[in-house]
């Protein structure tokens, strides 16, 4: 069986910053990782490099057997246009720290956009369709509400349902958590939850090491941009080896 | 009854009425703005020379009102070309095309960097620079001449002349706008699926509308005075029609106090549909409170905003 998301030895550098130095993972289809490591270890930039909103410098990157971002023939490696990288885009749902939604859209604005632009749904339908999601996460009242007059928590659900309303194969999640105040991270974290269960497959960049032992199937710790150890949560939460390992979850956990 | 509410007031558990504080200052300078005022008033009332009766034949005359149509036209037609290519060549200087974003900021360059009255002769000589226009491919065949003193009109270079130059001060205005999206707008609409001009059409300019509005119904009541100089090139807009007009009966001050109160009347229209504008594009601001609220709530409780932002 093959894996939806597959990584083979990734570089990426902003200029002489060498941020991503040979990642190589995989990730098969319904399962969640989690990916931790210290602030600047390269997790935001390894999850934006998956849907190329950075193009890397070296290895390869797969998703759902596609190559992101470049085209391989026989001999050549070939840039894709912005309309495959579009495409290819569609099928992969981000959830931002910082929630980033439109704020002169309504919620639903927010989440029904996607689809009616880009996959040219009917207004109708884009429209029934975000409804449903955004009751789904439990906003089924703020329909109408623009983000600013969301909490925080609220944003951060109405982001992941404007990600769901793509209808992605896989979600990627950028510590979405990590900008609320405490009591808001529950509701968010059970939407997350929730996901899984459904069976979404997902990379979630978290400080959260509660959600990732009970949620996640592998987790991966980076650091300095290399991947210095990855297995079942629990035992690597558990039993970590590596040195590097340990010190960083003696300060998180 | 008073000593009641007094005793009422100091119930911790009733709504509080208490006694606003005084600011004689305050009472002070309404009263020295509301003499002033007064004065002003009265002077322009019972000064006989400024000549009243004039100001009320000449206001509804014929050549002013058409003064005022050309005015109002003018001004329409350079905003609107101004603005598009202001947003043409903002863009443009935003390119990661180098030709592009150097080209955009040579134009902006040249056009703020020249007195406008130069451009406006500028254009309407453009004959004696280039006798005739040829339309055809570059450097290739030739499918028609044109005699540029002929296609040149005191109307086309006015045209030319302020949408040319207006263009340069919005693409600034536009360049400042779209700067003022936060990054991560375009992150969330490109992970989305969305193409850059899909980002730039429903997201980015939508926001940048808030930043690039203020200015540009400031540099709109501009141009309906700036588009005066274009009595150079012997238009008669209002200013040039009303200095026609004293200039045969010497009533200059009735005069210019008519196209004064035409400006004003015009200027107030466009503040007020400005205003309209900022509304349509804050839809998700608190409607009740109005921009002057919100101005002195800005000016006076920073401390507030502060914590809000945390
Ligand atoms: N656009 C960029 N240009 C230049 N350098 C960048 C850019 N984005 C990230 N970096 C650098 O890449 C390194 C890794 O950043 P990254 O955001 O991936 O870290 P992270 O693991 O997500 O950290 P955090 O936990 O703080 O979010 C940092 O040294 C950062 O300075
Ligand atoms: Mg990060």
């Amino acid at each position: 069986m093959s894996a939806l998301v597959r990584a083979e030895g990734v570089h990426k550098h902003y200029g002489r910053n060498h941020v991503l130095k040979g990642i190589d993972l995989s990730l098969e289809e319904g399962q969640v990782m989690c990916l931790v490591g210290p602030s600047g270890s390269g997790k935001s930039t390894f999850l934006r490099c998956v849907n190329h909103l950075e193009a890397i410098n070296r290895g390869r990157l797969w998703v759902d057997g596609e190559l992101i971002g470049y085209r391989q023939s026989a001999e050549a490696l070939h840039e894709l246009g912005d309309k495959e990288v579009c495409r290819q885009r569609e099928r992969i749902g981000m959830v931002f720290q910082s929630f980033n939604l439109f704020p002169h859209y309504t919620a639903l604005e927010n989440v029904a956009l996607g689809p009616s632009l880009v996959k040219k749904e009917s207004r109708a339908a884009a429209t029934a369709h975000a409804e449903e999601l955004l009751r789904r996460v439990g906003l089924g009242d703020k329909l109408h509400s623009y983000p600013a007059r969301l909490s925080g928590g609220q944003q951060q659900r109405v982001a992941i349902a404007r990600a769901l309303a793509m209808r992605p194969r896989l979600m990627l999640f950028d510590e979405p958590t990590s900008a609320l105040d405490p009591e808001l991270v529950g509701e968010v974290l059970d939407v997350m939850r929730g996901l899984a269960g459904d069976g979404m497959t997902m990379i979630v960049v978290t400080h959260e090491m509660a959600f990732a032992r009970e949620v996640g199937d592998t987790l991966v710790f980076m650091d300095d941009g290399v991947i210095v150890e990855s297995g079942d949560p629990r035992e690597v939460l558990a039993r970590p080896r590596h040195q590097r390992t340990q010190a960083f979850l003696s300060k998180v956990l | 009854m008073a000593t009641g509410t007094a005793r009422q007031g100091l119930r911790p558990d009733a709504d509080i009425k208490a006694i606003p504080i005084r600011r004689p200052w305050r009472w002070a300078a309404t009263a020295l703005v509301l003499v002033l005022l007064a004065m002003l008033l009265t002077s322009m009332v019972t000064n006989p020379r400024y000549r009243w009766e004039i100001v009320a034949r000449y206001l509804l005359d014929g050549s002013v009102l058409n003064g005022l149509l050309l005015t109002l036209e003018f001004t329409a037609i350079a905003m609107v070309l101004g603005i598009s290519l202001g947003v043409l060549f903002a863009v443009m200087r935003g390119s990661s095309n180098r030709v592009l974003s150097w080209t955009a900021a040579g134009y902006i360059w040249f056009f703020r960097g020249t007195p406008l009255l130069v451009q406006l002769v500028f254009w309407f000589n453009l004959s004696a620079l280039y006798p005739t226009i040829e339309l055809g491919l570059p450097f290739g065949p030739v499918f028609a001449t044109l005699d540029a003193n002929t296609l040149i009109t005191p109307f086309i270079a006015g045209v030319l002349g302020l949408a040319l130059n207006e263009g340069a001060y919005m693409a600034e205005i536009v360049r400042a706008g779209i700067v003022s999206v936060p990054k991560g707008q375009l992150e969330a609409a490109s992970s989305l699926g969305m193409s850059k001009s899909m980002t730039m059409r429903k997201i980015v300019l939508p926001q940048a509308m808030r930043v690039i509005i203020p200015p540009t119904g400031n540099n709109a009541i501009a141009m309906l005075k700036t588009s005066s100089l274009i009595s150079v090139l012997a238009i008669p807009e209002l200013l040039y029609s009303v200095q026609i007009i004293y200039g045969r009966n010497f009533q200059t001050i009735p005069l210019l106090l008519v196209a004064s109160i035409w400006y004003l009347l015009a200027t107030s229209i466009l503040t007020a549909a400005q205003t309209r504008i900022e509304r349509h594009f804050s839809p998700d601001r608190d409607p009740g409170e109005s921009y002057g609220a919100r101005l002195r709530r800005n000016l006076t409780s920073r401390r507030a905003n502060v914590k809000e932002e945390r």
